[in-house]
């Protein structure tokens, strides 16, 4: 399910920019935890966005990114349309947020 | 592990053991703008905004009655005015110890329920973290303006002045030990003169910050909390005389200085 994530989207006329917050924990599987065990590995592999039905970005992720990772990115657009963002982690935990492009 | 903002990539190099001098120029602007796009804060505030509105506790309340010195509800500005004297409680409160308050006296909890989890740990979120990031999300750019006029303001800040110059514990420390000099840092971390005029101006109104190294957003009571760790002293309760004094303190002192938090630090 995951927690809301935080997409803002602007167009200057010619391209949008959108920046996305996503709320993870990004478990690389090479921290210990307090027991000394290994924490197992969980964290975003997939990242797609879609702008009015097309896509626009995807991204495969690995354990690099950092916990609640910020995400920026541009394509041609003007504003008034939908972005989509979806994540999914390694679980295959899941969680899909819009926004308009002002 | 490392993400590519600058703060990271600074992080990512010192851990590298490359020199990162130039690249910390950046975060430091960050933290002087207040919150960025990129500061994962806003997840926090967001998720506040929702507590604020939940109705919760024996009496099923929400807090947005919660009165933080502006009136019932108001929450523009109000963090710029804390803490101050509640005539309903009879005391001075910072933003912390009022929403234990107004946990307590509009949902009907018991102090202990109302204060549970105020710091998160591994795995665990704090609800008092996000709230405590709304709220101050609601003055941003408003000037630091911590009232003066009661006796009891200024017994705390009083008390807060004298602490902060009194060494004790172990190594005979006080926070003048740590913070009264220019241009020091620990590690990556930039060392703060608060003994000058003007000194907590330029950090206090940035608290509470996410913590990159962290991964949450720490309040003005926890950065608090672990300076007195530091200082070799035993843990402080929590909305403790002592912490309201320093926080009244270091608020006084800021007077004038635009609230920047939620902040973004190493
Ligand atoms: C042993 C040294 C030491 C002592 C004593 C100490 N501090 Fe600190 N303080 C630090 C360090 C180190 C940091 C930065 C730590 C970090 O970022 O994790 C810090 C950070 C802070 C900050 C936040 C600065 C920023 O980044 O915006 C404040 C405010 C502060 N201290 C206040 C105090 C007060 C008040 C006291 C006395 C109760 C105190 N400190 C005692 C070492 C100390």
């Amino acid at each position: 399910m995951g927690s809301p994530m935080r997409i803002r989207a602007a167009s200057d006329g010619e391209m949008i920019e959108v920046k996305v917050l996503m709320r993870h924990e990004m478990e690389t599987g090479r921290r210990k935890g307090p027991d000394g065990e290994l924490v197992p590995a969980l964290y975003i592999n997939a990242v797609t966005a879609d702008y009015e039905g097309k896509r626009v970005f995807n991204g495969h992720w690995g354990p690099a990114v950092s916990k609640n990772p910020f995400l920026s990115f541009r394509f041609k657009g003007a504003a008034g349309g939908k972005v989509t963002v979806t994540w999914t982690d390694i679980s295959g935990d899941t969680r899909t947020d819009e926004a308009t492009v002002s | 592990m490392h993400a590519l903002t600058p703060t990271r990539l600074s992080l990512a190099l010192a851990a590298a053991g490359v020199a990162v001098i130039a690249l910390l120029a950046a975060p430091q602007g960050l933290e002087a703008q207040g919150m960025e796009d990129d500061n994962p804060a806003v997840l926090w505030s967001m998720r506040g905004e929702e507590l604020w509105a939940t109705p919760v506790g024996p009496k099923q309340a929400t807090l947005e009655d919660c009165d933080l010195g502006l009136g019932p509800g108001v929450l523009h500005g109000a963090y710029a005015q804390l803490p101050r004297y509640f005539e309903d409680s009879g005391k001075v409160e910072d933003l912390e110890s009022r929403i234990v308050t107004c946990r307590m006296t509009l949902q009907g909890m018991s102090r202990e329920q109302a204060e549970a989890g105020h710091f998160s740990a591994t795995g665990e979120d704090s609800d008092m973290e996000a709230v405590v990031t709304y709220v101050v999300e609601q003055s941003q750019g408003i000037p630091m303006n911590a009232p003066s006029d009661h006796p009891a303001e200024q017994a705390a800040y009083a008390m807060g002045k004298e602490f902060f110059y009194f060494r004790s514990g172990p190594h005979d420390f006080g926070c003048v030990t740590c913070h009264s000099q220019d241009g020091l840092r620990i590690r990556l971390q930039a060392l703060p003169n608060l003994a000058k005029p003007g000194g907590a101006a330029e950090t206090y109104p940035s608290w509470p910050a996410y913590r990159v190294s962290q991964g949450t957003v720490r309040s003005m009571q926890h950065r608090l909390s672990d300076c007195l760790r530091q200082q070799r002293l035993p843990p402080v309760a929590y909305n403790s005389d002592l912490l309201i004094a320093l926080t009244s303190y270091l608020a006084q002192e800021s007077k004038g200085a635009p609230i920047t938090a939620p902040g973004l630090k190493r």
